[in-house]
């Protein structure tokens, strides 16, 4: 018989939980689930050595453990501190902590650009859900953002450092799910960035899984660059077989059109199992994939906006009242809009669209 | 059943009373009121001659701005189609390039933005929205017209005329033709 390990018991926000040795504070909290799990931008659960350098996981520990009840002076990192027996802790019923929270929301947003309506990852941006639930309105910040001389990273994954936050993430990605790491973080403190040293393009098989894993708009998808707004797209589970990976996948959507390939995340915005590129970027065909049906978007995110779920379509009756007469159709919208045209498939382009992308849709759908 | 507020009232329906039952009295009592609007001032104005002033906040049809260089200034971020109760507005994103620097403001502009006037209910939420100051609406009707075409407007109808290269256009959208054509003839004669 096993021998039955001692467990911890861990009071989060006045919620008390059983948990083995060595788990860390936020790994408790998430087990309970809910508003009590703080905030992390830079910890990563599959992701060895993540986490300890964005701060937005500061808790309060009230109590120390069971023997040495003493509080702990200051707020620790719940995702690097582990749990001990007895162990009280304050999240949000904690004032100190808010604070701190908002505090640390504000030097993250010191230098991002807040360029959401062009960046890509708004609507699923995990630094614009953190200022929109901790931050302040405003910004105090008077002088120039830092800006960066824009590197190419190959043909699949668009950079945009002035939006990075430093979360090591895309690093410990490289490191862990790919075989060989070619970009990392040069330079230090403000001029820190991340690059490849000397150009060179990402170019291994599960790379891919660096835009899944960036929690803001720093790493995007350059197959679905300016495509369209994450709002308007359908997330979708598929699957197929792959040689390289799981193949299981979530296609986002707009018609039938596969616009993204992301792999599949939990309810804490991490990915369950990685992709590899071939599945992410070259299989933008509905006919690729097996669908298994509409990911489930919790309700108050921007996704399921105008998304209708359970939508009965009534029987049309005109025909049977007009004796068999179909109705006439006064107006097809597409003979006069210019927009969504079902004969043209933004998914195919491989970058983002330009002007001479919709002058040629111009001429092509004159031609025809 | 349970009252969901406390302002319901009772109507109680008593018979009518003899001078009720008599009729006349009542008709003779409308009639005043009808002739005595005869004296009173007329509310109505005789429309395309006479045309009453629009309230400052009056939300009429739309316009795409542009900044003061003349660029637009929509990049297509979605808040106003996402925003609209109708569901009135679509758009088609594109990355600008290099040469196109002195068009658009930022580095995503709207390739296509389609407003339909036949959905839209002039409720304003899109221009509330905007981040950009890129959509606003104007003291102006949306035309009528016989065909359901021509109310799906497009970025030409939209947008508004460039400052820097269609100034008397641009001066003429705001109204101010008179004024700008005598600056200019000002600035001739200098």
């Amino acid at each position: 018989m096993a021998e039955e390990t001692k467990m911890f018991k861990v009071t989060i926000d006045n919620i008390t939980i059983d948990v083995e040795p060595g788990t860390t504070i936020l790994q408790a909290a998430r087990r309970i689930g809910g508003e009590v799990a703080p905030p992390a931008m830079c910890y990563y659960t599959k992701l060895k050595g993540s986490g300890g350098k964005c701060r937005t996981c500061l808790v309060e520990v009230s109590k120390g453990s069971g023997a040495d009840p003493r509080p702990m002076p200051k707020l620790v990192a719940s995702c690097r501190t582990t749990v001990m027996d007895g162990m009280e802790v304050k999240n949000i019923t904690s004032e100190r902590v808010i604070d701190a929270r908002k505090g640390v929301v504000e030097f993250l947003l010191l230098n991002h650009p807040l360029d959401c309506p062009v960046c890509d990852q708004a609507g699923e941006c995990h630094l614009q859900d953190l200022g929109y639930s901790h931050g302040a309105e405003g910004t105090r910040y008077e002088f120039k953002r830092r800006t960066f001389s824009k590197y190419d990273l190959g043909p699949y994954i668009q950079l945009h450092m002035t939006r990075c936050i430093l979360c090591y993430r895309c690093v410990f990605t490289a490191d862990q799910v790919t075989d060989k790491r070619v970009h990392g973080v040069l330079d230090r403190g403000d001029h820190a960035e991340i690059a490849t040293h000397i150009e060179k393009a990402l170019d291994n098989d599960f790379i891919g899984n660096v835009i899944d894993v960036c929690p803001v708009g720093a790493l995007t998808d350059k197959t679905f660059r300016f495509k369209n707004r994450v709002w308007f797209t359908k997330p979708v589970e598929a699957h197929r077989d792959c040689s390289k990976c799981c193949g299981k996948v979530t296609l986002w959507q707009r018609g039938d059109e596969v616009l993204r390939v992301t792999a599949r995340k939990d309810e804490w915005g991490e990915v369950n199992e990685w992709i590899c590129n071939e599945c992410r970027f070259e299989k933008k065909k509905t006919s690729d994939w097996v669908i298994e049906g509409p990911t489930k978007v919790s309700r108050h995110s921007v996704i399921s906006q105008g998304h209708y779920v359970d939508t009965v379509k009534p029987k049309e009756t005109i025909k049977e009242v007009m004796g068999g007469r179909d109705p006439k159709l006064l107006f097809d919208i597409h003979t006069v809009s210019e927009v969504n045209r079902p004969e043209i498939d933004l998914s195919e382009i491989n970058g983002p669209a330009t002007s001479d992308v919709f002058n040629a849709k111009a001429l092509k759908s004159t031609q025809s | 059943m349970q009252a969901l507020t406390n302002r319901v009232k009772v109507l109680e329906q008593k018979p009518m009373t003899l001078l009720e039952r008599m009729y006349l009295p009542n008709i003779a009592k409308g009639m005043a009121i009808t002739f005595g609007h005869m004296f009173k001032k007329r509310p109505t104005i005789n429309y395309p001659e006479q045309k009453r002033p629009f309230s400052p906040v009056f939300r009429g049809l739309h316009i795409l701005n542009r900044d003061e260089e003349g660029k637009e200034r929509c990049t297509a971020c979605g808040l106003c189609a996402v925003a609209c109760p109708a569901e009135a507005i679509t758009m088609e994103a594109a990355e600008r390039k290099t040469d196109e620097e002195h068009l658009y403001r930022e580095e995503k502009y709207a390739a296509r933005y389609e407003i339909n006037m036949l959905r839209c209910i002039f409720c304003g939420l899109c221009e509330e929205a905007c981040p950009k100051d890129a959509i606003y609406l104007t003291e102006t009707f949306a035309p009528a017209n016989y065909t359901r075409q021509s109310f799906i407007y497009g970025k030409p109808d939209l947008l508004i005329p460039d400052p820097k290269t269609q100034p008397d256009a641009f001066a003429q959208a705001q109204g101010k033709l008179e004024a700008h054509k005598a600056n200019m003839k000002a600035k001739n004669e200098q």
